[in-house]
């Protein structure tokens, strides 16, 4: 029992301290990136290259004037920010990131929790996200934040659907929702989804790129239309917040899709937890790469697109996979 | 059973008082100067006119009760998917026919304009 809580309290410490630590250095990443891709040299002044600009940035943000409008319903408002960051962070608890490890004497699993409903506990808590959203848009009584709000919850919704659809093909072949087992069946190299699920693959990184907001979905953002969407009128620490959540959420996509897809932890060589965080950057990469070069959906294509062609598409690639293992 | 849900609700607490902390945090350290111009509603610099508790499109209803439908199929097809290897072709046919009538409910829908946005 006590063993039970020192273990569990040492790895929610370990993972919160790194998570964070990651969210700090993608946006550091992220710029230094994206400044390459448009051949400039990106953060360069705080620290060598700019790598003490995410401590700078935070610390700035933390005292800056933190302005609640007049307008706004104060409770909700002060709510919202922390509703999208909570499930954001709860997320990675069932996201195995590496093999058991020997440690004086006991055997312990690099996972915060081994859920056997692994799976229903992601879609349930990163659902959630949309609340904060939601309530963000409506309660800055902006009109700005409120079309952002409303079109982030649609679009989040409507692209949730192939979401949960696109991972079903995966689960026929491990027979099992827990994160660790579905690991656990992706021993191989050709025994990963990728290979046998390359449709539901697809599907699933489209579907995770809507619903983190990123381009080429940022429609709730569009900055040149809607300023910045819902979070227009936040300020200081709840403007950061809000950019944590999203961040982390971005880490949140590339972990399941790592997991699900890509054999999580397996790998020759290296070890185990090394391989994860190299299949986690290559995803996060993938989410930059494509912010540097896609433009933004039009609306209506956005929702055409989620409805019309992704969704057939999924539930056409469960058909296949029923059919297939029949046969 | 302990060992599975006791992380789980660590991690929520600690996470809810990190929010909590950070938004405490700010609300003190930094320095907080109002103006009236400064609290009012954002417009990109214009007077705002009127407020933002106006009429929305209905649209985004019908795609929440959309959404809700189909997420409650993809609900059902969880179970099913786990234990298919056990089911076989009776497990295909099943679930083929329940697709099937939703899937007249999409085309229903299609065919109705719900998902059209022009």
């Amino acid at each position: 029992m006590l063993t039970v809580v020192i273990i569990a309290l040492i790895k929610v410490a370990v993972v919160l301290v790194v998570l964070l630590l990651m969210i700090a250095y993608l946006t550091w990443l992220e710029r230094k990136l994206l400044a390459h891709f448009q051949v400039r040299l990106g953060p360069m002044r705080v620290g060598p290259h700019g790598l003490l600009q995410p401590i700078a940035d935070g610390l700035k943000l933390l005292f800056k004037e933190d302005v609640t409008p007049s307008g706004v319903n104060k409770v909700i408002y002060t709510l919202a920010p922390i509703l999208s960051f909570v499930p954001a962070f709860m997320v990675f608890a069932v996201i195995p990131f590496g093999d058991k490890i020997f440690l004086f004497g006991r055997s312990i699993d690099l996972v915060i929790s081994d859920f056997n409903m692994g799976i229903l506990y992601i879609f349930a808590v990163a659902s959630l996200g949309v609340y904060g959203i939601v309530l963000a848009g409506w309660s800055s009584n902006n009109k700005y934040s409120l079309l952002g709000g409303l079109r982030s919850s649609a679009q989040m919704v409507s692209y949730e659907v192939s979401l949960g659809l696109s991972v079903i093909g995966v689960l026929m072949l491990s027979e099992s929702l827990s994160l660790v087992d579905i690991v656990r069946s992706q021993d191989t190299i050709f025994n990963w989804y990728i290979f046998r699920q390359p449709l539901g693959f697809i599907i699933f990184l489209i579907c995770a790129i809507a619903e983190t907001n990123r381009l080429p979905f940022d429609l709730p953002e569009a900055d040149n239309e809607l300023v910045a969407g819902y979070y227009t009128e936040y300020s200081s620490m709840k403007f950061a917040m809000f950019y944590l959540g999203e961040y982390a959420n971005m880490i949140n996509a590339s972990a399941i899709a790592t997991t699900l897809f890509l054999g999580g932890w397996q790998g020759p060589w290296l070890p185990p937890v090394v391989w994860f965080f190299l299949k986690l950057f290559t995803f996060l990469f993938l989410f930059i790469w494509l912010r540097a070069t896609l433009p933004r959906f039009r609306y209506d294509q956005l929702m055409r697109f989620g409805w019309g062609i992704l969704l057939p598409l999924a539930l056409l690639n469960i058909f296949i996979t029923g059919i297939v293992m029949v046969w | 059973m302990f060992k599975t849900y006791f992380p789980i609700a660590l991690l929520l607490i600690l996470v809810l008082g990190m929010a909590f902390v950070i938004v405490l945090l700010s609300r003190f350290l930094g320095r907080r100067i109002p103006s009236k111009d400064k609290l009012s509603t954002y417009e990109c610099g214009i007077e705002p006119t009127g407020d933002a508790r106006g009429r929305f499109p209905v649209k985004f209803f019908l795609i929440a009760i959309l959404f809700i439908i189909f997420d409650i199929e993809i609900v059902f097809l969880y179970p099913w998917a786990v234990v298919f290897k056990k089911l076989k072709v009776f497990g295909l046919i099943e679930m083929g026919i329940f697709l099937f009538i939703l899937l007249i409910g999409y085309f229903y829908i299609v065919k109705k304009g719900a998902l059209r946005w022009e």
